[in-house]
């Protein structure tokens, strides 16, 4: 596969940025340094890079509760989304969301759902009103293996195929929705035969080969664009990650996080970039240029102004008289 | 007399309804936790709900009895209708209130309405059990409370307590109530303690309590606002103004005699709930003692609440949200003087 150099670049930047920014995030969660609930995504990067380097900028994704590694690979401010997680005012979302809804219109993202399987009804509606522009842009719905049994993304699967709406459902199976394993409560034998009950198009992909993630994808896009339906993408990993920090992931047994460990997206990237002509040298340079600019988010954040408490009365409404919040 | 945690009274209260039923069954998200299909010794059951409430129950009574399902709550919700309908003693778990949009139609159309719709044949003997509450720093869609939004819909009882002795109570009388109750668990209260009689018996549904006698003015809080409440009457004591606490504990029914009492005694009111103020448990309480204890008042009512907004993530303006002790004070102060 031939990626140019620049998009190489971007990918590596990525995936180091988002490891590196976790692995903070997890340090400082053992400080109790930052309020609220804490979602990381460590295994995920491989999917939230590769599937983005084959979106373009301004495409419509959705993400969950466990959104760092989409809104940093969606390009969204490092600063911004530090500082939203931190509670301050110049976060992302001026320190209403907190780090479950890190979102960022600007860049494509529509939100961040608490709820699980929110997202793939906004998204079917974003590419809806582009089809029905005639919009060229691509919308993407990130869930996870747990959320495929909610009633939202099967309604929302059934609609996009019923209305031959190019879009993409993006299935990170990482293997436990929150302490439950996946197959446990899988009835199909792969996840991604759930599409078949739509007559979906589906696909599955190692999700830690970051470069496996962005060629599926990018074909996918090709593919539902030009026959205009919606395409189901399974890509598989491990979540690291407890369900939030803290947990005390006692449901995962030792032997099987060692042996993901083996298959770890941030060590196969490493590994595959002499097939790609990235030299040693070149990653080492990214990872440090990364650390830096993801330490310099921190300090940011942790310097910058809470919001005042009536903040809290702002952007309830685009039109509400004020006096009748309270 | 011995103590117990709010979380430990509801999983006693539990334990003890399966053992005395055995239609008791119960059914959740991840109120088990592990590998579920494969044996992996030792990480069955690990979890027992997001605050280990439910841990336990699986060992003690298997995967027939407790049930760990999918992230289908309109379909479990509803299952537990029909198992209720025809025999079963359901108690589904709706991991934090905010989700009740997913499945909300099996409660308010389905569960609610099936007695009297159908001719009075069948009862839904469930429980709801559910967490709610704002303090947590869980932002807009992890704290709600939406206390009102239950107790607005006929068939449909109400429970929130705020000690672990209540909850204990209360949790064994809506487990064998055969209506379908919402019984509502504070984020923040599971890890306060009190005293809870190792053979507590059963709080009948619809009884409130007063938590703090007084003659001067009476506050009306509800769940973890009991905190503030008796944080503000005791700080309030010190000027010699001596508030009476009523803790209502269930919203439908609701003891409306305990709380035209205490009106009638002190004809001052203040009613606090952490909840946004339209349509709000403050307001039915605020406009019932308008209705039926005019005369009796000697100045308006003070509701205090949560302003009309989603709950903001940023502990200042969270902190703001939440009623505090000195906003309870102020209203105290301005209540007894008026
Ligand atoms: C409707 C709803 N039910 C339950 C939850 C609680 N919950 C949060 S995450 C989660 C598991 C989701 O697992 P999965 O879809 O696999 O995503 P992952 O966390 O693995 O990325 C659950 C049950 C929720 N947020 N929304
Ligand atoms: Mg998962």
């Amino acid at each position: 596969m031939n990626i140019d150099k620049n998009k190489l670049n971007w990918i590596y930047k990525k995936l180091f940025t988002i490891r590196f920014f976790e692995e903070r995030i997890k340090k400082i969660a053992k400080e109790k340094s930052v309020p609220g609930y804490l979602h990381t995504c460590i295994g995920s990067e491989a999917i939230c890079v590769g599937v983005m380097s084959a979106l373009s900028d301004d495409d419509w994704i959705s993400s969950t509760y466990r959104n760092h590694g989409h809104a940093i690979a969606k390009n969204c401010e490092l600063k911004q989304i530090t500082s939203e997680i931190y509670g301050r005012s110049t976060g992302i979302c001026k320190g209403r969301g907190g780090s479950m809804h890190i979102s960022d219109f600007d860049k494509g993202m529509l939100g961040s759902f608490g709820i699980v399987a929110a997202g793939p009804p906004v998204v079917l509606g974003a590419a809806l009103q582009e089809k029905i522009n005639g919009g060229t842009k691509m919308s993407a719905t990130f869930f996870g293996d747990g959320a495929i049994h909610n009633g939202a993304f099967h309604e929302a699967a059934g609609l996009a195929k019923l209305w031959d709406i190019p879009m993409l459902f993006v299935c990170e199976n990482n293997g436990y929705a929150e302490a439950t394993a996946t197959d446990w409560h899988l009835n199909t034998k792969e996840l991604k035969d759930i599409a078949k009950a739509y007559d979906m198009i589906s696909y599955q992909g190692d999700g830690n080969n970051v470069f496996e993630v962005h060629q599926i994808t990018r074909d996918a896009i090709i593919e539902s664009k030009a026959k205009n339906t919606p395409i189901f993408l399974e890509f598989k990993n491990y979540r690291f990650s407890g369900q939030y920090e803290g947990d005390t992931q006692l449901y995962q047994p030792l032997e099987e996080i060692e042996e993901a460990k083996k298959n770890d997206p941030i060590k196969k990237s490493i590994e595959m970039a002499s097939e790609y002509n990235f030299s040693s040298d070149e990653i080492k340079q990214i990872q440090t240029d990364v650390l830096n600019e993801v330490n310099e988010a921190f300090d940011f954040a942790e310097t910058q102004p809470w919001p005042n408490p009536e903040d809290a009365l702002e952007e309830v409404y685009v039109n509400y008289p004020k006096e009748l919040l309270r | 007399m011995r103590e117990l945690t709010v979380k430990e009274a509801i999983n006693e209260a539990l334990f003890e309804s399966f053992e005395n039923d055995e239609n008791v069954i119960l059914m959740g998200e991840d109120i088990a936790g592990g590998k579920g299909r494969e044996n992996y010794p030792g990480t069955q059951d690990s979890w027992g709900g997001p605050f280990g409430v439910t841990q336990g129950l699986l060992t003690k009574f298997g995967p027939e009895r407790v049930r760990d399902t999918t992230i289908t709550e309109a379909g479990f919700f509803g299952a537990a209708v029909g198992a209720a309908m025809t025999g079963l003693r359901p108690i589904v778990e709706l991991m934090y209130v905010d989700f009740a949009g997913v499945c909300f139609d099996q409660l308010m159309n389905q569960a609610a309405k099936m007695r009297y719709m159908f001719g009075g044949k069948q009862s839904v003997p469930m429980v709801v059990r559910t967490v709610v509450g704002a303090g947590f720093r869980a932002g807009s869609e992890h704290s709600q409370t939406l206390y009102s939004l239950y107790a607005h819909i006929p068939g449909l009882k109400v429970v929130a307590p705020y000690d672990a002795f209540d909850a204990k109570g209360l949790l064994l009388s809506a487990i064998k109530d055969d209506d379908p109750v919402i019984f509502m668990e504070h984020k923040r209260l599971y890890m306060t303690k009190c005293d809870v009689p190792e053979d507590m018996k059963a709080i009948p549904l619809g009884k409130g309590r007063i938590r703090r006698p007084g003659k001067d003015v009476t506050i009306i809080a509800i769940q973890r606002m009991n905190l503030f409440a008796e944080e503000a009457a005791q700080k309030i004591s010190e000027e010699n103004i001596d508030c009476e606490i009523i803790d209502p504990r269930t919203y439908s029914p609701l003891d409306e005699e305990l709380i035209f009492e205490s009106v009638r005694k002190t004809g001052r009111v203040i009613v606090i709930d952490e909840s946004n103020p339209k349509c709000s448990l403050a307001s039915e309480i605020t406009s019932l003692i308008s209705e039926k204890c005019f005369n009796d008042l000697k100045t308006a009512v003070i509701k205090i609440t949560a302003p009309h907004t989603p709950i903001p993530f940023s502990p200042p303006m969270e902190d703001f949200y939440i009623p505090s002790t000195k906003k309870i004070i102020e209203a105290i102060k301005k209540v007894h003087n008026a």
